[in-house]
């Protein structure tokens, strides 16, 4: 039986289309539609309900070795308030999920995780675990929204104190206020636009909701479900898990290298001995783009002339470039940029082109504007006064 | 959703317009066109190929998912929408308007619905999804 989200009346007044993802009954999309909510991310501001994500925390004195032992990014030198991204890997160097580490404190850790793998990752953790390192799952307690888009700081600053927000990208702020909701605010997200993502007490969440949909006119922000969720962070080349990574795809085969540290001064970690053993990937993530008529899709085989050299691990029709683009794991000799392979698609052979990921970054303009909005004001403008401000 | 009281329908979605000697026009129904959310593909076949009823002889894709299209009737294709191949939008915008395929064939399908019949049909579909 699946769950549902504090949010799910919001959902179904909504008229969003619903259907079970990991153990919930989640939007897939709105009455807008999944090219409309992707064009608004871009173009201004998307709010998603993301509460099936997992949140685990670490605490006491050993948490930081602990986690130097559980996760192949190092998480030293992650100051207080910092996030950072690493794979989670099996003995065999596989990937069995990836997350988010925001650092609480010296002895308090964060761990953001994907939904379908809350349980598998507790008990993976808990197994892991040694010294003084206390782990408990609050995901059940914690709902979580994400403000996507270039017009994502002027939004929050309209509820929250523009000063208390979190300014660089991967920091968070602890317990500042958003429309008058204790929240935990951390600015990431998963769309290749600014963002934040806001965690607050799951009985709080549909306030903080009612106050970003009471604005939303005002930004052009809607509400968005997981299926422009996937077509946004398919564009920005951001991997998925149980796609471009699995518990036997190498992080390093998935071209997640800078996120392994196999230096010595991080010391051992789960499955290094697997990747050190393994050597150079003998295939890799890369990007495709259909010069040929039709979608790759998951699964389908990739050819170099008559040999299969790889497979597509996501595609679909990139809303924002107009064109359709896949992720496909390869043979390296066949990984260079230009390089011409096929796609079968349901039986039909179509032409497509290795190209440099991603697919989609944002402007450096977009950045520019937004970042005017998140200057120190020491008030909040009037939503009203701060829309024309920004356009 | 809407179902034109001129057109005839396949259980499948697929709605049908005789054109009179032996022709027909094929297209996609309201209903079909709103489960799908945005087309952003089609598959037509060629002029010349088979059709059997109750075969898959097109595909559409959405954001989200590929699906088949079903013959309503036995015959070969006369003409296709090349227009769909490049703004296969149209079908969400106009689904009556956006038809796939003109087919010639030499009897209607055994099984085809009138609009009202349709409709009872796409409201139950509706209602289970």
């Amino acid at each position: 039986m699946e769950r549902v989200t504090a949010l799910y009346e919001r959902h179904a007044m909504a008229g969003a289309r619903m259907a079970p993802f990991a153990g919930y009954i989640m939007p897939i999309s709105y009455p807008t539609g999944i090219i409309a909510e992707h064009n608004a991310v871009r173009t201004a501001a998307g709010l998603f309900d993301i509460s099936h994500m997992g949140l685990i925390l670490a605490e006491g004195r050993g948490a930081l070795t602990y986690l130097r032992w559980l996760l192949c990014n190092d998480m030293a030198g992650l100051a207080q308030n910092g996030v950072r991204y690493s794979p989670i890997l099996n003995e065999s160097g596989g990937v069995i999920d990836d997350a988010l580490v925001a650092c609480l404190g010296a002895n308090l850790y964060a761990i953001i995780v994907n939904a379908s793998n809350i349980e598998s990752d507790f008990t993976w953790m808990k197994r892991h675990r040694f010294g003084d390192t206390a782990l408990y799952d609050i995901s059940r307690d914690v709902a979580i929204l994400a403000v996507q888009g270039p017009r994502a700081a002027a939004i929050m600053s309209v509820l929250a104190d523009p000063d208390e927000l979190p300014k660089r990208y991967y920091t968070f702020s602890p317990w500042i206020s958003v429309a008058e909701v204790a929240a935990f605010v951390s600015r990431t997200g998963y769309t290749g636009e600014d963002g934040f993502e806001i965690f607050v007490h799951k009985p709080c969440v549909t306030q903080v909701w009612d106050a970003l949909m009471d604005i939303s006119g005002d930004f052009g922000m809607i509400p968005c479900g997981l299926g422009a969720r996937d077509t946004l962070r398919l564009e920005a080349a951001m991997p998925l898990y149980g796609h471009e990574m699995t518990d036997s795809i190498t992080p390093l085969e998935a071209g997640m290298g800078r996120f392994v540290t196999m230096d010595r001064g991080k010391g051992d970690f789960i499955g290094r001995a697997a990747l050190e053993a393994k050597g150079k990937p003998e295939r890799r993530r890369v990007g495709l783009r259909m010069t040929g008529r039709g979608i790759a899709r998951e699964g389908c085989a990739v050819y170099s002339g008559d040999k299969q050299i790889g497979y597509v691990t996501s595609g679909t029709r990139l809303p924002s470039m107009g064109y359709a683009g896949a992720l496909a794991l390869v043979d390296t000799r066949h990984r260079a940029e230009g390089t011409e392979l096929e796609v079968d698609i349901r039986g039909r052979r179509v032409t497509a082109q290795v190209v440099k990921l991603p697919f989609y970054s944002r402007s450096r303009e977009t950045d520019k504007s937004s970042k005017i909005t998140y200057e120190p004001s020491g008030y909040t403008l009037p939503h009203a006064q701060l829309h024309n401000y920004i356009i | 959703m809407t179902f034109p009281k001129s057109l005839s329908y396949a259980k499948t979605h697929e709605w049908i317009e005789p054109l009179g000697g032996g022709s027909y026009r094929i297209g996609l129904t309201d209903y079909a066109q709103r489960a799908l959310g945005d087309v952003v593909f089609v598959n037509l076949p060629e002029p010349g190929d088979a059709l059997v009823e109750g075969e898959a002889f097109c595909d559409v894709e959405s954001v989200k998912a590929v699906s088949d299209v079903f013959s309503p009737l036995t015959g070969t294709v006369a003409e296709i929408n090349a227009a769909l191949l490049d703004s296969p939008e149209r079908i969400n915008q106009d689904c009556y308007a956006a038809w796939l395929i003109t087919a010639r064939a030499d009897a209607p399908g055994a099984d085809w619905l009138d609009a009202d019949a349709y409709a009872a049909l796409a409201e139950a579909e509706a209602k289970t999804h």
